[in-house]
């Protein structure tokens, strides 16, 4: 997979590059008590380009957040950033490393210290980077901009944060995270925990800070709306591993995976245009405990695809013939045709209840 | 066979009895800051074998309208006017014991934590079979059966060797089953499922919403889905109630009101769903937020963001107007919409 | 579906939304406006008439202790054998015998008065410095977890289960009974109890997201501790060591008792209270003075911290705003289906 990116030349040239990444936690407990959080993640990140990382709760995706945050230290594989890893860094290499990624939580009424006001908490980090603004004018005039860039008003800044409704509150962390000049931030759940209309002022207000700073974002979310209009490229991931990655486009539209082709049928549509049902994949059983995943392929147990081959060998991640970025571990993974009449609105049928449509009528393993 | 393809139906045949109807409901909260008015002049109908959307914002008092038909309304909310007549009979009327006996078995309720709405201490086998205890009188062991019955028609896996188990040995989907099997335990005529699958995964929230579709057309049931997620209401709902500060803005049938809306609220709220905007592009969002409960202004509740205010937007609360056709909304210039 | 785009300031207005999707339950205030913030501490008290009392009671005690000794000169040693154990209330000797006379026929006013000096010299230090000491290294060891938190946690288990009232007749008969070490033992001895709940309230915060935001800022694990830690454990420590205050008092009228406390001529409300006890009987009040002092001023050192507690916490803050009457009276259980 990487070579393949090495030779793709309108890449952007990756400013995080995570190569086989591994995670485990030890639950006390009796048996297996190992808990694979991350299994050999693969992803990089360009310069100023968006990153969407979509999964179910349970499937890593925080813990790698996390990890890529420095908050918790990979078993193996590297994290490059700039071609450095970080986790080699010491004192002031490594505050230095700590500008440069930056996070911004999901709640945003848990990840405010509610004893502090905003601008405390806006300029919280300048307390460690003493060198970045070092006089009080600097940093007030810094506070400033950044308030103003986040849409806040000056005057809030003296506000605490239980005087802010969600969406104001989330444009406080944004700030925070802003406050170092960051070149990546991840950004976990950012818009899960705020009201329709206000997501759509952040999503705006990142979007906008994006072509402003050209900043780096990973951008965590369950929601597909949301991914599909901010992401550049897209990794799905599955119980601790990357499952599928390409371009926004060609995951959304010709899911390869059938576990991505499945959780893009299980989201509901606004559209109300089409008069017929559409059909839909419903998955049965819920995802396997991270403690004792799958042999082989870790989604088989749910799939319709699976054969005897994909509780043996784990399939490797291999590219599409014509889409080379274009990467799935699957051992039969969907045609472009059969993708698109998969996630398709159903054309009028003739059945009485068309519920009965099986999934292998549409896609027999190739 | 593992997956099943199913299609979502937008309408089932069965017979459109009016089982709930809800006439001028209010709700007044007593706060630190006086009495607020939560929901205000309320009105819907909810039919059998249809769902009903209550869609809106955090605040909005879908819940708390919902809460208030179920009678489970916090003890600092009164219910100031308006009637809940659920199959003929109005609850508002009735005593708290009476409402009990009455509304339990014709009434159930799903709610979005179904780790906080089961008891930890008892075996789900105890929970399930409690209505049955109270409502039917049956003995523990007869409950018990029933109780497996239930988990079986809620698709529980091993029911038998589950119903023993403890609320927290369950994953989230699975307890959000024994929610509903609660619920449905007496084939109640209405079925009020308030945000059942917020907290949930899409792949679960499919399954879930696929049972909530089947249980209904199996006992023609009516249900009030309350949800913040236009999505789930554009394929599960038949008709929508767009609820705005305490009031109800626009009513109709989802497929009318999705594809043309007549109220800018719910025009804001189509546009803000981040689907066939480009990438880069800026969604269109609604200005500000809902206004805190204190601050409603006595016109329409919506000025404060509405792209259409006028002066008559300030002085006169303009009330939800039927248009005849099944459709109604409550704005001054809703004409002027399409124009915009 | 079509829907003409519709140009719409994306400005963010000064409107609140009440909370996100799924908390939407009765709308309390939880922003309050800038004008009720501003309401000082102060203010804030004046509204609670309990910590109000609670407070001038303290004020008053404070002033008793620093100012009261002075005041009454010799007239707390000054014996009278002819006036022994007068009844209180009586106002034919003079002011200075209003609470009656001891079994020497010493004013007992004036014995309270020095005694609260006594006390409070005492037990003051002796809870600031377990404050101290046990805060910090509880906290220290919650945030850290791992060795550091099991060896601490040991170490105070040890603590706790020596009777601590054996230890300290132990080593105050080794040492002298000075004022000194009666508060080193006693603080010794009540360490545990803040460390215990400053780990584990430290413990908690340390995995939230707040303090992860500060982790990925590279903030070092004192000036977490300092900046996001300590402010929000310091008030439930404060509200244990009212409580501990009480308990010190105690503690230091059994040592008293058993005389290896303060020793006479001083004069502490412990020791008044065992010396009165073989007078039960007979003359009441020469425990029950002391006894009252002890109890209204633990009493009120209770109510204050428990007022203090929500005071200093923005998130309760709002509770104290609220007026009187709607506290005491229950609302009507509304009926449930």
């Amino acid at each position: 997979m990487s070579d393949t990116t090495a030779t793709v030349p309108h890449l952007p040239v990756p400013l995080l590059d995570v190569r086989d990444l591994t995670k485990n936690f030890h639950v006390p407990g009796r048996g297996n008590n190992v808990l694979c959080a991350l299994d050999k993640i693969n992803l990089h990140v360009g310069r100023g380009e968006t990153l969407g990382l979509v999964g179910e709760s349970g499937c890593g995706k925080s813990t790698l957040a996390r990890t890529l945050l420095m908050l918790e230290r990979p078993d193996e594989g590297t994290i490059r950033f700039e071609g450095t890893d970080p986790f080699a860094l010491t004192g002031k290499e490594l505050l230095a490393w700590r500008r440069r990624v930056q996070m911004v939580f999901q709640d945003p009424f848990a990840s405010l210290n509610a004893r502090m006001t905003a601008g405390e908490i806006i300029s919280e980090p300048w307390a460690t980077h003493t060198t970045l603004y070092p006089s009080k004018k600097e940093r007030a005039a810094r506070l400033r901009e950044l308030l103003e860039i986040v849409g806040l008003r000056p005057s809030d800044a003296g506000k605490s944060p239980q005087e802010f409704s969600g969406g104001q509150r989330q444009r406080i962390g944004i700030a925070r995270a802003l406050a170092l000049n960051p070149d990546v931030i991840v950004l976990d759940e950012p818009v899960s925990a705020l009201d329709l209309s206000v997501q759509a002022q952040v999503l705006n207000l990142l979007n906008d800070l994006q072509q402003r700073l050209g900043v780096a974002y990973i951008f965590i979310s369950h929601d597909l709306s949301v991914v599909r209009h901010v992401a550049d490229r897209v990794a799905v991931m599955y119980l601790g591993r990357i499952i599928e990655t390409g371009t926004t486009e060609q995951v959304f539209d010709r899911p390869r995976h059938p576990y991505t082709a499945a959780l893009m049928s299980a989201s509901p549509h606004l559209d109300v245009s089409n008069s017929t049902p559409r059909k839909r994949i419903v998955l049965e059983g819920e995802m396997p405990s991270p403690l004792d995943p799958p042999s082989g392929c870790r989604f088989r147990t749910r799939c319709w695809k699976a054969q005897d081959i994909c509780a043996t060998d784990a399939p490797p991640a291999a590219a599409s013939t014509d889409e080379p970025l274009h990467v799935a571990e699957c051992h039969f993974p969907l045609m472009p045709e059969t993708a698109v009449q998969l996630l398709a609105p159903a054309a009028r049928s003739n059945d009485s209840d068309p519920r009965l449509h099986t999934i292998t009528d549409l896609g027999a393993p190739c | 066979m593992r997956t099943a393809t199913v299609s979502v139906p937008r309408a089932s045949m069965i017979d459109d009895d009016v089982v709930l109807t809800v006439t001028g409901l209010n709700v007044d909260l007593r706060t630190p800051k006086g009495v607020l008015r939560a929901v205000n002049d309320v009105s819907f109908e909810a039919l059998s074998g249809r769902t009903l959307a209550l869609l809106g914002e955090s605040g909005c008092g879908k819940s708390m309208t919902a809460k208030a038909v179920a009678g489970l309304l916090d003890p600092v909310a009164d219910v100031t006017g308006g009637t809940v007549v659920l199959g003929g009979t109005d609850l508002a009327a009735l005593t708290p014991k009476e409402r009990l006996a009455y509304a339990g078995p014709e009434l159930g309720i799903v709610f979005q934590d179904a780790l906080t709405a089961l008891n930890p201490v008892y075996t789900v086998g105890t929970q399930l079979g409690e209505a049955f205890r109270i409502h039917e009188g049956l003995s523990a062991k007869a409950a018990k059966v029933k109780a497996i019955e239930l988990m079986r028609r809620v698709g529980i896996p091993e029911p038998e060797s589950r119903v023993d188990s403890f609320p927290h040995q369950f994953s989230g989907g699975m307890r959000q089953r024994i929610l509903i099997a609660m619920a449905v335990a007496l084939n109640p005529r209405l079925l009020i499922a308030d945000e059942p699958t917020t907290a949930l995964d899409v792949t679960v929230q499919a399954q879930i919403m696929k049972l909530l579709r089947d249980l209904r057309t199996e006992s023609h049931m009516a249900v009030v889905l309350i949800t913040h997620d236009l999505a789930l209401v554009a394929e599960e709902a038949d008709t929508v109630a767009v609820m705005y500060a305490g009031n109800v803005v626009e009513t109709g049938p989802v497929k009318e009101v999705f594809g043309t809306p007549h109220h800018p609220y719910t025009r804001g709220l189509l546009d803000s769903v981040p689907a066939d905007v480009g990438r880069g592009q800026d969604l269109t969002s609604i200005a500000g937020s809902p206004p805190e409960l204190h601050r409603i202004p006595d016109g329409c509740v919506y000025q404060s963001r509405c792209p259409l205010v006028q002066d008559i937007c300030r002085a006169i609360r303009p009330t939800l107007e039927p248009d005849g056709a099944g459709r109604a909304v409550a704005c001054h210039f809703s004409e002027e919409l399409d124009n915009v | 579906m079509s829907r003409p785009p519709r140009n719409a300031v994306q400005l963010p207005s000064g409107g609140r939304t009440v909370a996100p999707p799924g908390t939407e339950a009765i709308a309390l205030p939880r922003g309050e406006s800038v004008a009720d913030k501003k309401t000082s501490l102060f203010q804030l008290l004046l509204k609670d008439r309990f910590a109000t009392v609670a407070a001038v009671v303290l004020v008053l005690v404070g002033l008793t202790a620093v100012f009261g000794p002075t005041l009454m000169g010799d007239l707390s040693t000054r014996q009278d054998l002819g006036a022994t154990n007068r009844p209180p209330f009586s106002f034919s000797d003079g002011w200075a015998f209003i609470l009656g006379s001891d079994s020497l026929g010493r004013s007992m006013l004036a014995r309270l008065v020095v005694a609260t000096q006594t006390t409070l010299s005492v037990a003051l230090p002796a809870v600031a410095i377990s404050l101290v000491l046990g805060s910090l290294w509880g906290v220290w060891a919650g945030y850290h977890r791992g060795w550091r938190e099991t060896v601490s946690m040991r170490i105070a288990d040890v603590i706790m289960s020596f009777p601590s009232l054996l230890l300290a007749v132990v080593i105050l008969y080794v040492f002298s009974p000075s004022a000194a070490n009666i508060v080193l033992i006693l603080a010794v001895t009540r360490i545990p109890i803040y460390l215990r709940t400053a780990r584990a309230e430290s413990a908690e915060l340390q995995s939230r997201t707040f303090v992860d935001a500060a982790r990925t800022f590279g903030t070092k694990p004192n000036a977490i501790i300092r900046r996001h830690v300590i402010p929000v454990v310091l008030p439930t420590l404060l509200t244990l060591a009212t409580i501990e205050f009480c308990y010190v008092m105690l503690a230091e009228s059994s040592l008293s008792f058993l005389g290896i406390g303060i020793q006479p001529p001083d004069v502490s409300w412990g020791l008044m209270v065992a010396q009165g006890r073989q007078y039960l009987q007979t003359a009441w009040w020469l425990s029950f003075f002391p006894g009252l002092a002890i109890m209204v001023t633990t009493v009120a050192a209770n109510v204050l911290a428990a007022w203090l507690r929500i005071a200093t916490d923005p998130a309760q803050r709002w509770r104290l705003t609220l007026p009187r009457k709607r506290l005491l009276v229950r609302l009507p259980v509304k009926e449930v289906l």
